[in-house]
C-alpha cells in the first residue's frame, strides 16, 4: 500500500459510534457546585453517616488540600478546576427503596437502554447486578437470595449503616487516602459504589456486578467498591459503566479495595466503556482510578482482568499487593485506544510473602492518534522468597499515527526471585486483512477478528456472560480505524 | 476428447479483456486475455516475475495493483468494480502463494465468520452451530486435514504443507464458483501434492472453474487441465492442452521468450 493511500484510509477515522451517548431527562439534586469542607458535611449528611465516617473524609480532605496534582505523566493534561466540578448529583425522590416497583421508570429505561435489566423478569440470570447512577445506587438486584447463603451485596452507603463494623474496619484499609491525589478526593467526597462480603468457606452463587452511569452535567463521579472475601470463599465481581456525551471532560475518580484472606480468591473484571470523546479529542471523561486488592492470607488470590474500550484519559494501575505466602496476583488487560484518547494503565505486583507469585498479560491497541501505554511495577521484597512474576506486553498499532509505549519497573530484593518480561509491538496488516477480505469477511469486521485474536488469552478470563459484550466493544472502539 | 457430459453448454464464467495492471508506476500485466467457462480446468504456467501472482491479486482485488486498461467481466458483471469481500461472497476465491497468519484466530472461528458474511450477503441467516461443525468434518476429509489444525490460529506455526492443505480446505468450505490457486504446489512433498489434488478433484464439477498456476507440470498430472497457458511478460503468449505442459517441463521457457522476442 502506498504511503498516500494509507493516509486516505486512515483519514477516514471519523465513524466511531458511542452507542450510550444518550442523556437522562431527570429532576436532580445536586449539591451546589465546587469543594469544600461544607460540601463534604453535605455529603456525609445525605447519606446519615456516623459521625467516625465524617470526620475520616474531612481529614482526607484537609491532606487533599496540602496536595498538587501529578505531573509526571508523558502527555499534556489540562488542568482541572477543582470547583467547576458538582460533587454530588441524584435523582430526586429517591430515599432507599424496598421494591423497584418505586423506582424511577426513566431511571429503568435508562439501565435497559444500557443493556442492564433491573426489572425481576429479565434480569441477566446468574449476575447480581447493583446500579448506580451519578452519585447513588439506585437498585441491587438478587440481594435476598444471596443474603441467604450469608453473602452481603448492597450499596456502600447502606452498608455504613447494616455493616458499620465491616466498613471501619476495612474502608482504606488497602488504599488510605493518603495514597495519591485522586484517593484523597475520593475519600472526601465519595457518594455512593458497592459494598460486599462473602463470609468463610462460601462460594459466591453468581456473578455480582456494578453498572455505573453518569448522566448529569459536570458532575464527577466517586465512588467506592469494597469487596472483602473471607477465609476459603469466591467470588467474581464485574463492573461496567458508560456515560452520556457531552462536550465538557468529566472526571471519574474511584477507588476499589479488595481483600482476600486465607485461601481466598476475587476476580474482579471491567469493561470500561466511558465516552472517549469526539475525535477531534472534544469531551470524554478523565478516568483517574485507584484499584487495589491485598492478598491477606496465604494461599489466596486476585485476580484483575478489564477491557478498556472508553474516556479520554484512563490511568490506572489495579494492583495486588502479596502479603500471604503463596498468594497470587494476576492482571489481564486489553485497553484500546482511538482518535485521541490516552490510556496510560499497567499494574503493581507488590511480593511481600514467601513463594507468591505475578501474572501480567497486557494488550494494548492503538489506532487514530492516540497513546496507549504500559506502566507496570514488579516489586520483589526482602524476605519475599522464591517469588515468581512473569510479564507479558504486547503492542498492536492501527495505522501509523498512534503511539505504543512500555514502562516496566522492575525492583527485586531478593535473590530467589524469578522474574520474567516479554513484550512485542506488531502493526495490524494490510495483508491480514486482504486476507480476510478474500474470504468475504469485510474490513470493520476483519480489524475485530484480528483485534480480537490478539486479545484472546485476557478475553478468555472474563465471565461468559460478558466476553461476548466485550468483543463485540472492541469492534465497536474500532470502528473507521481501517479504510 | 473431453469425457465430460457437461462439456456442452458450458457457461461463460470468467472474461479477461486486454487487462494492464501496474504497481508503483511499474507495468506488470501488458494486455492480459482469457476466457474461462463453467466445468473448465485452466493452468497458467510461466517464469518467475511473469505476473501470475499479480493476475490472481488482481482477480482478487488488491487495491495496490492499478487497473490502467482493459475490463474483467466474471458472472456477466463487472469484476473490477466490485470490493474483495463482495468478490469473495459472489464465489471467487484465492488460494494464496503465501498464507497469511492470524494469531489467536482459531481455524473454525475465522470460517464461521467467512460462511456467515457470505449468507448474510446472500440474505441467508447464519449456519447452525451443530450443521457448521457436520460441513467442517466433511471437508476436513477432502484434504486429510488434522482436526487439531482447526482449533490452532489461523495458519501460525503451520508448515508449508499444512498451510497449502489448510487453502484447499477453506475453498472447500466456501464451495467458490471461480477458484484460483496460485502456487499451492510449490513446497509441497509428494504425499501433500497427492491429498491437495484429490481435494481438488473432489470439489470440481459442471458448475465451477479453476484458475492453476503452477511451476510444474507435475501437479498437473494430478489436476488434469483442460487449456494450458504460458504467461510471460504480462501477457499470455501461448496456449494448447495438457500437452503443452509437458513440453515445457522438457524444453524451459527459453524456447517461449526466443518465439515472443523474435515476434515482437
Ligand atoms: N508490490 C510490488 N512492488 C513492486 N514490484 C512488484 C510488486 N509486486 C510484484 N512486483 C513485480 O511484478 C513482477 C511480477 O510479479 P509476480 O506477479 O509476483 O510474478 P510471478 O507470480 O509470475 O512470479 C515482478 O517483476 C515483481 O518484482
Ligand atoms: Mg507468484
Amino acid at each position: 500500500m502506498s504511503d498516500t493511500q494509507e493516509v486516505d484510509i486512515i483519514d477516514q477515522v471519523v465513524s466511531q459510534e458511542y452507542k450510550y451517548g444518550f442523556s437522562t431527562d431527570i429532576e436532580m439534586e445536586t449539591a451546589p457546585m465546587g469543594l469544600s469542607e461544607d460540601i463534604v458535611r453535605f455529603i456525609s449528611s445525605k447519606k446519615n453517616e456516623p459521625e467516625w465516617m465524617l470526620e475520616w473524609r474531612l481529614k482526607a480532605y484537609r491532606y487533599w488540600l496540602t496536595l498538587e496534582e501529578p505531573n509526571w505523566q508523558n502527555f499534556d493534561l489540562k488542568p482541572i478546576n477543582y470547583q467547576d466540578i458538582i460533587y454530588y448529583a441524584a435523582p430526586k425522590e429517591k430515599i432507599k427503596l424496598d421494591s423497584l416497583d418505586q423506582v424511577d421508570p426513566e431511571l429503568l429505561k435508562t439501565f435497559e437502554k444500557l443493556g442492564i435489566s433491573l426489572s425481576e423478569q429479565k434480569r441477566l440470570s446468574g449476575v447480581a447486578v447493583d446500579a448506580v447512577f451519578d452519585s447513588v445506587s439506585i437498585a441491587t438486584t438478587f440481594k435476598d437470595q444471596l443474603y441467604e447463603k450469608g453473602v452481603i451485596f448492597c450499596a456502600i452507603s447502606e452498608a455504613l449503616h447494616e455493616h458499620p463494623e465491616l466498613v471501619k474496619k476495612y474502608i482504606g484499609s488497602v488504599v488510605p487516602y493518603t495514597d495519591n491525589y485522586f484517593s484523597a478526593l475520593n475519600a472526601a467526597v465519595f457518594s455512593d459504589g458497592s459494598f460486599v462480603y462473602i463470609p468463610k468457606g462460601v462460594r459466591c452463587p453468581m456473578e455480582l456486578s456494578t453498572y455505573f452511569r453518569i448522566n448529569a452535567e459536570n458532575t464527577g463521579q466517586f465512588e467506592r467498591t469494597l469487596i472483602i472475601a473471607d477465609d476459603n470463599s469466591y467470588v467474581s465481581y464485574l463492573e461496567g459503566c458508560t456515560a452520556p456525551m457531552r462536550d465538557e471532560n468529566q472526571l471519574h475518580a474511584a477507588v476499589v479495595e479488595l481483600i482476600a484472606m486465607e485461601k481466598a480468591e476475587i476476580k474482579y473484571s471491567t469493561v470500561q466503556n466511558w465516552y472517549p470523546g469526539d475525535k477531534d479529542g472534544k469531551g470524554g471523561i478523565y478516568n483517574f482510578v485507584t484499584k487495589r486488592g491485598s492478598c491477606e492470607g496465604a494461599h489466596s488470590k486476585i485476580s484483575w482482568t478489564q477491557v478498556e474500550t472508553g474516556s479520554a484519559i484512563t490511568w490506572k494501575y489495579p494492583s495486588c499487593i502479596l502479603k500471604g505466602d503463596y498468594s497470587t496476583g494476576e492482571f489481564f488487560s486489553v485497553a484500546v485506544t482511538n482518535n485521541r484518547q490516552i490510556a496510560d494503565t499497567g499494574t503493581k505486583m507488590i511480593h511481600i510473602g514467601k513463594h507468591t507469585k505475578s501474572r501480567i498479560v497486557s494488550k494494548g491497541i492503538s489506532a487514530g492518534k492516540s497513546h496507549n501505554s504500559y506502566r507496570g511495577l514488579v516489586k520483589i521484597n526482602k524476605r519475599a522468597e522464591n517469588a515468581r512474576n512473569h510479564t507479558q506486553c504486547d503492542s498492536m498499532l492501527i495505522g501509523d499515527r498512534s503511539g505504543a509505549h512500555t514502562f516496566p519497573y522492575i525492583e527485586i530484593n531478593n535473590k530467589t526471585a524469578q522474574v520474567e518480561h516479554e513484550a512485542s509491538t506488531s502493526k495490524i496488516g494490510e495483508d491480514q486483512i486482504f486476507y480476510c477480505n478474500q474470504r468475504g469477511i469485510g474490513t470493520e469486521e476483519a480489524v475485530g477478528l484480528i483485534v480480537n485474536g490478539f486479545c484472546k488469552e485476557v478475553l478468555n478470563q472474563l465471565p461468559m456472560e460478558f466476553a461476548v459484550e466485550a468483543q463485540k466493544l472492541l469492534a465497536v472502539s474500532l470502528e473507521g480505524s481501517v479504510g | 476428447m473431453d469425457y465430460r457430459p457437461w462439456s456442452i453448454n458450458k457457461k461463460k464464467m470468467l472474461s479477461i479483456n486486454d487487462l494492464k495492471a501496474e504497481i508503483e508506476g511499474k507495468k506488470i500485466l501488458n494486455g492480459l486475455s482469457l476466457e474461462v467457462k463453467a466445468g473448465e480446468i485452466h493452468a497458467i504456467m510461466g517464469p518467475n516475475g511473469a505476473g501470475k501472482s499479480t493476475l490472481s491479486s488482481v482477480l482478487a482485488g488488491r487495491t495496490e495493483y492499478e487497473v490502467t486498461s482493459g475490463s474483467v467481466s466474471y458472472e456477466g458483471k463487472n469484476l473490477l468494480d466490485m470490493s474483495p469481500e463482495d468478490r469473495a461472497r459472489e464465489g471467487l476465491f484465492l488460494a494464496f502463494q503465501y498464507p497469511i497468519e492470524i494469531p489467536g484466530v482459531s481455524t473454525t472461528n475465522f470460517l464461521k465468520t467467512a460462511v456467515n458474511e457470505k449468507r448474510k450477503y446472500l440474505g441467508l441467516d447464519p449456519m447452525e452451530a451443530t450443521d457448521f461443525l457436520k460441513m467442517m468434518r466433511e471437508k476436513m476429509d477432502y484434504v486429510e486435514m488434522d482436526k487439531s489444525l482447526t482449533s490452532r490460529s489461523l495458519n501460525e506455526g503451520f508448515s508449508g504443507g499444512e498451510k497449502k492443505r489448510n487453502e484447499v480446505f477453506q475453498m472447500a468450505m466456501l464451495e467458490p464458483k471461480l477458484c484460483i490457486m496460485d502456487e499451492t504446489d510449490s513446497g509441497l512433498d509428494i504425499d501433500a501434492l497427492r491429498l491437495v489434488s484429490n481435494g481438488v478433484n473432489k470439489l470440481r464439477n459442471k458448475d465451477n472453474a479453476f484458475l492453476v498456476i503452477t511451476h510444474y507440470q507435475r501437479l498437473l498430472d494430478y489436476i488434469v487441465p483442460d487449456f494450458v497457458h504460458v504467461l510471460y511478460k504480462g501477457r499470455i503468449v501461448k496456449s494448447g492442452d495438457k500437452e503443452l505442459a509437458k513440453e515445457l517441463e522438457a524444453k524451459g521457457y527459453d524456447w517461449i521468450k526466443q518465439e515472443v522476442e523474435a515476434n515482437s
